[in-house]
């Protein structure tokens, strides 16, 4: 199995990362966190649109870049660190793979091109955000395919030209696409912690929907796994940026006639978090390279989520401290980050969920 | 040379020379000789000039043939190279050979009751009196010392200039009458190192290494061996199983006697190994608690030997970043060995109270609890390794000093 990032995967961080700082700063994470949309329609053109990045994991039959879950990563990675506003992680990573996994073969040639290439926004509704297991509790399909229940909260629902929805039904638990405006349908804004990633209520009543592959319970674990692989990318992006700017912050300001980052309670603290941040690192990259090699562990996934969640909150928690006072401000850019990080960790299973998940996985059910 | 090429010559030189019948030290006098005994060392001084590739290929013909090594084990390997490097041409005629051999046996003498972390504080104080170096002092944490023909010492030479300035290196005769080595008993009971007691020990002035005055860095060419790799020795070196033949029950005496201080480092590391197994003996296993415990071990200790993976990769390949995998990696080694003691302690319950035989494991459990607190202190405590990794790595700013200026004037232990 792969242990070294390729050439080409360093490349495509590069030019992410750097078109990322510069579509994406903090002013225009500001801005957009306040709008009701939440992006920028003109970045997520040239971004997605013109450069692909909805794609890097579709294979190039389906309009993407053929790439897997390393490259699925690096873009969230990068994406994470820059806190960048859009549907991408709704719409590429969350839909994305719905349909590579679980959606037959016409309508993966029919959905998937539109997501590669960013014309098309998707999100996946899911009523149980928590686990796996809860999936389908609440969303039912009927006989003749209409759609009813809801889903308390669906990530980027507002502004999704798709939804695909995953409910329970006579044969078991289906992905059904549901258009935007479709008669029953309510999607409604939420207040979140978060502002740079909306949420909504979606209800269904009586809605009508095109059942457009099965959902096996394996294929709902792999969709998990996928998923939370790409989520803790992004964390570790965003822990990297809380990490660094809270160290070179330590150096900047004085108190004491010292620079504070001179003092050991901060510089114990800084090593530690170093520490943390390189195991969750090394499970989260190792995370992607299973899910492509199809080997290693089969809770890698669960391992990256449980201590990327768990390092982003420590950096964010530390990014404030050490800071003070102006680390609790508005004006101050670091509770952006928390927030994310906050968010972050509860979305598709807070820590301790995963680390359940992967006992079951090694052990058996207790 | 290939490794191919380093097999076919090193085959043919065993068969021609390898025999289980002859003494051990006979045997490694002609493993010196044939240049086999240390090939990373240079051709003049026993060696080859092997990359340490290479060495390892030489290690591997070693181990499949179940030929018996040049002595390696203890800190005798720290002394090698350490005389190697630093020392005269005359020191490693001296010393080398009966290293290799088996001969000599050697301890470190670094550790002092009044300087631990702070090893550039130490106050042995050695003085030049009638053409010989006089030592007086007290060293602590000396493994192997109570049968070391020879020890690593530094001393102070210099009490007017700053601390780092002041310190020489020795290469201390322990079998001397001013040369006291006791056994010093750990919280875990065992006996695994010595404190040394030198009182007016005499130093001819050819063993001083690197020059007086040069102790600070002769000793951080030590420290550098030691954590290069030292441990890996230490427990790499026995072969597999008992063999038939007088050289092996030798070569077996000299292993036993040389790893005995280390038994028990298995055990100060956590042994996450016997985790799961215990936990679905006792029926821990289905404890929800206990479970997110154990699943917090299993992710610290897999992400740290990927970290560990990923920084070796980096190396090789030759990065210049910084690479902070050292003190990182004795840092997790902590963490990870205090959420294994705590994983433990659940899963035994009110049973973590007995120890020895009554206990689980026959004992192990229970010296895994007395033992890990070992771990953050050895070697650079948890907090030195925190230190170096917030300045070396992240560059943070040093802090305030109180030891600048003349090592007479700064306040120490009494």
């Amino acid at each position: 199995m792969q242990t070294e990032f390729s050439k080409e995967q360093d490349l495509l961080r590069d030019v992410v990362s750097r078109a990322l700082r510069d579509k994406s700063p903090a002013t225009a994470v500001r801005e957009q966190m306040a709008s009701d949309r939440g992006y920028d329609q003109a970045v997520w053109q040239e971004l997605c649109g013109d450069a692909g990045l909805a794609g890097v994991h579709v294979p190039e039959a389906f309009g993407g870049a053929g790439g897997g879950a390393v490259e699925l990563g690096i873009v969230a990675e990068e994406m994470g660190r820059t806190l960048f506003c859009g549907p991408w992680f709704a719409s590429a990573v969350m839909a994305g793979t719905a349909l590579l996994e679980a959606a037959n073969e016409p309508e993966r040639q029919a959905l998937l091109p539109g997501i590669a290439g960013g014309s098309t926004i998707a999100t996946l509704v899911l009523d149980d955000l928590n686990g796996p297991a809860g999936v389908g509790g609440s969303i039912r399909a009927a006989e003749d395919g209409k759609l009813s229940g809801t889903a308390a909260m669906a990530v980027d629902a507002h502004v999704a030209d798709l939804l695909l929805v995953v409910a329970s039904g006579a044969g078991g638990l289906g992905l059904h696409a549901v258009e935007r405006g479709a008669s029953g349908l309510t999607v409604e804004p939420l207040q979140v912690v978060d502002p740079t990633r909306k949420l909504s209520r979606v209800v269904f009543a009586d809605v009508p929907a095109r059942r457009v592959g099965d959902v096996t319970g394996d294929a709902l674990d792999r969709i998990w796994d996928r998923i939370c692989s790409a989520l803790a990318h992004e964390m570790i992006g965003g822990a990297q940026h809380l990490f660094e700017t809270t160290v070179n912050y330590t150096k900047e300001r004085f108190q004491f006639g010292r620079p504070i980052g001179s003092f050991q309670a901060l510089k114990h603290r800084c090593a530690d978090l170093l520490l943390e941040l390189e195991i969750a690192r090394a499970l989260t990259h190792h995370s992607a390279r299973c899910l492509d090699a199809g080997e290693g562990e089969p809770y890698a996934a669960s391992m990256a989520k449980a201590a990327a969640a768990d390092a982003y909150m420590s950096a964010a928690r530390a990014g404030i401290q050490l800071r003070g006072g102006i680390g609790f401000t508005w004006e101050n850019d670091t509770h952006l980050w928390f927030k994310r990080a906050k968010g972050s960790e509860v979305l598709f299973g807070a820590p301790a969920i995963h680390r359940e998940r992967m006992m079951t996985m090694l052990e058996g059910a207790a | 040379m290939t490794p191919d090429r380093i097999r076919r010559e090193m085959s043919a030189w065993l068969d021609a020379n390898w025999r289980v019948d002859r003494p051990l030290i006979e045997w490694r006098e002609i493993l010196l000789e044939g240049g086999w005994a240390a090939p990373h060392w240079p051709e003049e001084w026993y060696g080859r000039g092997f990359t340490l590739d290479q060495t390892a290929v030489v290690a591997e013909v070693f181990r499949e043939r179940d030929v018996v090594p040049a002595a390696q084990v203890g800190p005798r390997g720290l002394a090698s190279e350490t005389i190697l490097a630093c020392g005269s041409d005359d020191q490693k005629r001296r010393f080398l050979r009966p290293i290799l051999t088996g001969e000599h046996t050697w301890c470190q003498l670094f550790s002092e009751p009044g300087s631990g972390s702070d090893l550039a504080g130490l106050s042995t104080r050695a003085e030049l009196k009638d053409g010989k170096w006089i030592v007086n002092g007290q060293k602590v944490w000396n493994t192997s010392a109570h049968h070391a023909d020879f020890g690593l010492l530094v001393a102070r030479t210099d009490w007017d200039v700053p601390k780092h300035q002041g310190i020489s290196y020795f290469l201390l005769d322990m079998r001397q009458p001013g040369v006291e080595a006791r056994p010093l008993r750990q919280m875990n009971g065992h006996q695994s190192f010595n404190e040394v007691f030198m009182t007016n020990a005499e130093v001819p002035p050819e063993d001083l290494i690197g020059g007086e005055g040069n102790g600070w860095h002769v000793a951080k060419t030590t420290l550098s061996f030691e954590r290069r790799g030292f441990s890996r020795r230490v427990r790499g070196s026995s072969l597999d199983g008992p063999k038939q033949g007088p050289i092996y029950a030798e070569y077996e005496e000299e292993l036993r006697i040389a790893t005995e201080p280390y038994t028990w480092y298995p055990q100060r590391e956590g042994r996450v190994d016997l985790v799961l197994p215990r936990a679905r003996e006792t029926g821990a296993i289905d404890d929800p608690a206990t479970r997110q415990e154990i699943a917090k071990l299993i992710c610290l200790h897999t992400g740290a030997r990927l970290a560990s993976d990923v920084a070796e990769a980096r190396r090789k390949a030759g990065t210049t970043e910084i690479i902070p995998a050292g003190s990182i990696g004795k840092l997790a080694a902590s963490v990870i060995a205090r959420q294994a003691s705590h994983v433990h302690t659940m899963i035994s319950g009110a049973d973590a109270m007995l120890s020895g035989p009554d206990s689980a494991a026959d004992g192990i459990v229970a010296e895994v609890l007395v033992s890990v607190p070992a771990i953050s202190i050895a070697g650079g405590t948890d907090e030195i390794q925190r230190n170096i990794i917030s300045e070396r790595v992240l560059g943070m700013p040093k802090g305030f000093r109180a030891d600048q200026g003349p090592f007479r004037d700064i306040k120490r232990n009494a």
